[in-house]
């Protein structure tokens, strides 16, 4: 339509329902509905545009496909979309959260639902765009503008101490994308360009790499978030509604690593060659250190969230690991994890909501009156400590097993977070679920209503079914890995036969 | 050079000139005390004015006697100060009913500023320069003081006239050495003058210049007067003083050391990077902890100012250009800000306290979204209008080698970034105080076409990118 493709497609439609959600007039419960309604309809056909785009690509090509292109600005920066192996699955796990967070959010929220919803459509827009853009101002574009509806979910919708953490997560991440955007002003200083395309076959000369490689790392390090700039997702993650906290978990997290993919290893080879030591370590220390932070927590949404750092510490392993099962391992880990951690705070929601309350301690022994509830936390607790079966295995198996090839003390170290993550995972799933049922108000708590089971199902079956199954998303996005370590290689024997020239 | 080409280039000059003798006269023969038309009247003139210079005129023109150059640049920077004068007399109708100073002097002062300001941006030697800034200047210090029962607004204009005074001795002093020391005052035999080694007097006399024109602009460390001056001036004048002045000023600033002085670039790029540097600090500190918006704005404005010197520090024509999407950019923003304060009142008062703002989305979610789009693009954050602004120039600085003053850029957008956010929490996250009066129309109509240009800016961006462009050409690289 009007020369737009597909992908303009699923990036207006979010666009499209919030303006139709703006002009409801009023504050009645029908008007409300109504603006539900709209909110979860329009998710849903996004979801299922997705789904055709799906049908469309070719899982078989490492190129970018569904492109879309489109003069812009003046001076080189161009509207241009597409989608390869590693972006498809990133953007059918943005489609697919939406709807479930929309309907997560559906009794729990009361106040405001309108903006709520509108903030909740603009961020599926700009997500859906930082994985489909193909100019790298575009990119950053998206990447950044999502701080404003995040900001505004946290510190509107948020628990009580939401100031500080809305500030705090603005400003980390403000931070460290600034830094990354003289970098992309840089190297559209080298290239004359900021189509990604193009710049994925310019070569950057070695000395300004390191730069580029560190101010890109500032802002993906931060977003991932690795240790030590985490400390801004605990504090979001707490104060956020439980929506707010699942596409913080399940997409928001996932821009670092895809940043990772997408530019830093294919754009800078030989900086991510130097700086691969450091990485391992700073992810080594994230596996081991947040996992033992976590054991201690009293606050189910906080242990969550440092889960959360220590699988994507796995993540950062993985990719720096620089071979196929590394950067496969990585991905997976990544679409695995957007749905575990995400059905994780799903089900800390569904207490929340009957108790107000996220403190351990006040639970207890609910698998008495909350039968089936104990049992879709046991799948998660146990897909989130990897438990063969579910998804969380693969993806960490493959992170370790690459991690092993490129470097064993680092599978060794990050083997203990495994142990660690199912000692703390475990622990909650005991203090919660079992345990004497004798406060009351606990004991009063009704099981999963339809809506949650709705929003968990899907869940489960795919937790499970990839569990199983792995095959559609590592082949979907081999071909590109492929490519990308072929051209890893390429460019460090390169930079070493140039080395070699030179002495 | 026949006398009709020397008015055709001078055209919005004339017509603005003409209108405010012939509303003086309206005003002080036919009207009485009080203004009722002249404000309408100085608007439409504005808009002739504005109107005329679309009249197409071919390239570069230099008339009366190369003291007066009309060329893209001086179009370009002249729309946007003529446009910010003329919004800003929109602003003004209500607040000046209200408050009950609508006297008839004030448009026709707005007028002879903007003439003023005209004058400055197409003055081609240090002559046409200084009558031009004074014909600014002067017109400034009294409508900073027009009201003048106001104890808050006679200080400012005191202060500003006082500090405003100093700066002019120095520009003097600067101009004079610099004459004493090559013998002319024209722009581009300045530039022959002034090639291979430059005497050392003309170099202090480009630092005395840039000094007089950085009190102008606000810069750091001759910015003192912008924070009360801002918070004393009747609201409509700040807006006047901090969109359309601040054209003028930086335009002369970047016409006068690209075009007068690319001799001696090594020595006017330091002292532009040194007072972009401090401004951006300063603003950014400065403003942390403001309970009133006025003065709030004052400390961003003059952050503002630094971020668009780092293009001009960049010494580039992509630099150039910068700057002048940034001024584009940050009229857009900086009028919507004014439009938003002057809507802030409770019964009949108007209040200025940021806290006032507090849970304005409660109350009006038209105006919270506004100053929150606002707030959010004057640090600088996508898709927003503020994001291509600050990437303009910072894109220049980074292509002229200049990382660290990019880098302390940043830094300083950060620390900025936190006063707006604090903005935006109050209106927000705060629970609500007492809701405000509807404003009138036309400062809704105002509020709401700024906060569009901002929200969409970058879909429309492409032609302000070109003509920017082609304005920073017209200025040497021809």
């Amino acid at each position: 339509m009007f020369g737009f493709g597909i992908l303009s497609g699923l990036i207006i439609l979010p666009l499209v329902g919030a303006a139709f959600i703006l002009l409801l007039r009023g504050e009645s419960e029908a008007v409300l509905r109504n603006v539900r309604w709209t909110a979860l309809l329009t998710t849903i056909i996004t979801f299922l545009l997705s789904l055709y785009a799906w049908s469309l690509f070719d899982t078989h090509s490492a190129d970018f496909q569904l492109v879309e292109q489109k003069a812009w600005l003046g001076s080189g920066i161009i509207y241009k979309l597409g989608v390869d192996g590693i972006a498809m699955p990133f953007v059918l796990l943005t489609t697919l959260l939406m709807p479930i967070c929309i309907l997560a959010s559906w009794e729990s929220i009361t106040t405001r639902v309108k903006e709520y919803m509108v903030a909740f459509l603009v961020l599926e827009t700009l997500m859906i765009g930082v994985f489909c853009a193909l100019d790298l101002v575009l990119f950053y574009l998206f990447f950044e503008a999502g701080l404003i509806p995040m900001f505004l979910i946290i510190g509107v919708w948020g628990g009580k101490n939401r100031i500080y953490a809305s500030f705090k997560f603005f400003l980390y991440t403000l931070l460290g994308s600034l830094l990354m955007l003289l970098a992309i002003m840089a190297m559209y200083g080298v290239a004359g360009t900021t189509d990604i395309v193009t710049l994925l076959k310019t070569s950057f000369p070695s000395s300004m790499q390191k730069w580029l490689w560190l101010a890109f790392f500032a802002s993906f390090a931060v977003k991932m978030p690795m240790w030590p700039v985490h400390t801004w997702l605990p504090d979001a993650h707490v104060e956020a509604p439980t929506a707010g906290s699942v596409i913080l978990a399940g997409i928001l997290l996932k821009m670092g690593g895809y940043g990772f993919i997408r530019f830093s290893l294919p754009m800078f080879p030989e900086a991510s060659q130097y700086f691969a030591p450091l990485v391992w370590t700073l992810s080594i220390i994230a596996i081991v250190y947040t996992s033992l932070v976590a054991l201690v927590q009293e606050d189910m949404k906080k242990l969550i969230a440092y889960s959360s750092v220590a699988h994507m510490g796995f993540v950062t392993m993985g990719l720096f690991a620089m071979n196929a099962q590394g950067v496969q391992g990585a991905v997976f880990q990544m679409v695995s994890h957007g749905l575990v951690s995400g059905a994780l705070f799903l089900c800390v929601g569904v207490v929340y909501d009957r108790l107000h309350t996220r403190e351990i301690s006040a639970y207890g022994g609910i698998v008495k009156n909350m039968p089936m509830y104990a049992f879709v936390m046991m799948l998660f607790t146990m897909a989130n400590v990897g438990l063969p079966g579910t998804s969380g295995f693969v993806g960490e198996f493959l992170t370790l097993a690459g991690a092993f090839r490129a470097n064993t003390w680092v599978a060794f170290f990050a083997t203990t977070g495994v142990i660690l993550s199912a000692g703390y995972a475990l622990y909650l799933y005991r203090r919660v679920i079992f345990g004497v049922l004798d406060k009351p108000a606990v004991a009063a708590m009704k099981d999963l209503s339809a809506r949650e089971i709705i929003c968990l199902a899907p869940l489960l079956v795919l937790t499970i079914y990839y569990g199983i199954h792995p095959g559609p998303i590592l082949e979907a996005c081999a071909p590109a890995v492929d490519l990308l370590i072929k051209n890893y290689q390429t460019a460090i024997a390169a930079a070493k036969t140039a080395a070699v020239a030179l002495h | 050079m026949s006398l009709s080409f020397q008015f055709a280039h001078s055209l919005p000059e004339i017509i603005i000139a003409l209108g405010a003798l012939f509303l003086l006269m309206l005003g002080a023969f036919g009207a009485g005390k009080r203004d009722w038309i002249i404000t309408e009247v100085a608007i439409v003139i504005l808009g002739v004015a504005l109107l005329s210079m679309f009249y197409p005129v071919d390239g570069k023109a230099l008339v009366w006697n190369g003291a007066f150059v009309d060329d893209a640049f001086a179009r370009f920077m002249k729309m946007l100060a003529l446009g910010g004068a003329l919004v800003s007399l929109v602003l003004s109708r209500e607040f000046m009913a209200r408050e009950e100073i609508d006297f008839f002097e004030f448009p026709v002062l707005i007028l002879l500023a903007t003439l003023g300001m005209s004058m400055l941006i197409s003055a081609n030697g240090l002559i046409a320069l200084y009558v031009g800034l004074e014909l600014m200047s002067l017109a400034l210090y009294v409508i900073a003081a027009f009201h003048r029962d106001n104890l808050r607004a006679s200080e400012a204009g005191l202060k500003y006239f006082a500090l405003g005074a100093l700066s002019s001795g120095m520009l003097l002093y600067g101009s004079s050495l610099i004459y004493g020391f090559t013998g002319t005052v024209n722009f581009p035999e300045l530039a022959v003058a002034l090639q291979g080694t430059p005497p050392l007097g003309a170099v202090f006399g480009l630092v005395f210049i840039l000094a007089g024109l950085a009190f102008k602009m606000s810069m750091v460390p001759f910015h003192m007067w912008t924070p009360d001056v801002y918070e004393g001036a009747p609201t409509p004048v700040t807006a006047f003083f901090a969109s359309a002045a601040k054209m003028a000023a930086v335009a002369i600033t970047v016409r006068i050391v690209i075009t007068a002085f690319p001799g001696i670039k090594l020595q006017w790029q330091q002292i532009v990077m040194f007072i972009s540097i401090l401004s951006m600090i300063v603003g950014a500190f400065g403003a942390l902890w403001q309970t009133n918006i006025k003065r709030l704005m004052a400390y961003s404005s003059i952050g503002h100012m630094g971020f668009a010197m780092v293009g001009l520090a960049a010494g580039s024509e992509n630099g150039v250009a910068g700057v002048l999407i940034y001024l584009a950019i940050y009229l857009v923003m900086t009028l919507g800000t004014f439009a938003t304060i002057l809507s802030m009142r409770v019964g009949n008062q108007y209040v200025e306290n940021i806290g006032d703002l507090a849970g304005l989305s409660r109350n009006n979610g038209l105006m919270a979204f506004a100053v929150a789009m606002m707030m959010f693009s004057l640090s600088g954050i996508p898709p927003l209008a503020g994001f291509f602004a600050k990437y303009y120039v910072f894109a220049a600085a980074i292509n002229a080698g200049l990382y660290w003053l990019a880098v302390i850029g940043m830094l300083a957008s950060t620390v900025a970034a936190f006063y707006y956010l604090r903005v935006v929490k109050i209106v927000y996250f705060d629970p609500p105080a007492r809701p405000f009066e509807r404003a009138a129309i036309e400062v809704r109509g105002v509020m709401t076409i700024c906060l569009i240009v901002v929200v969409i800016f970058g879909a429309i961006a492409s032609p302000l990118v070109d003509a920017a462009g082609a304005a920073a050409r017209s200025l040497v690289w021809y």
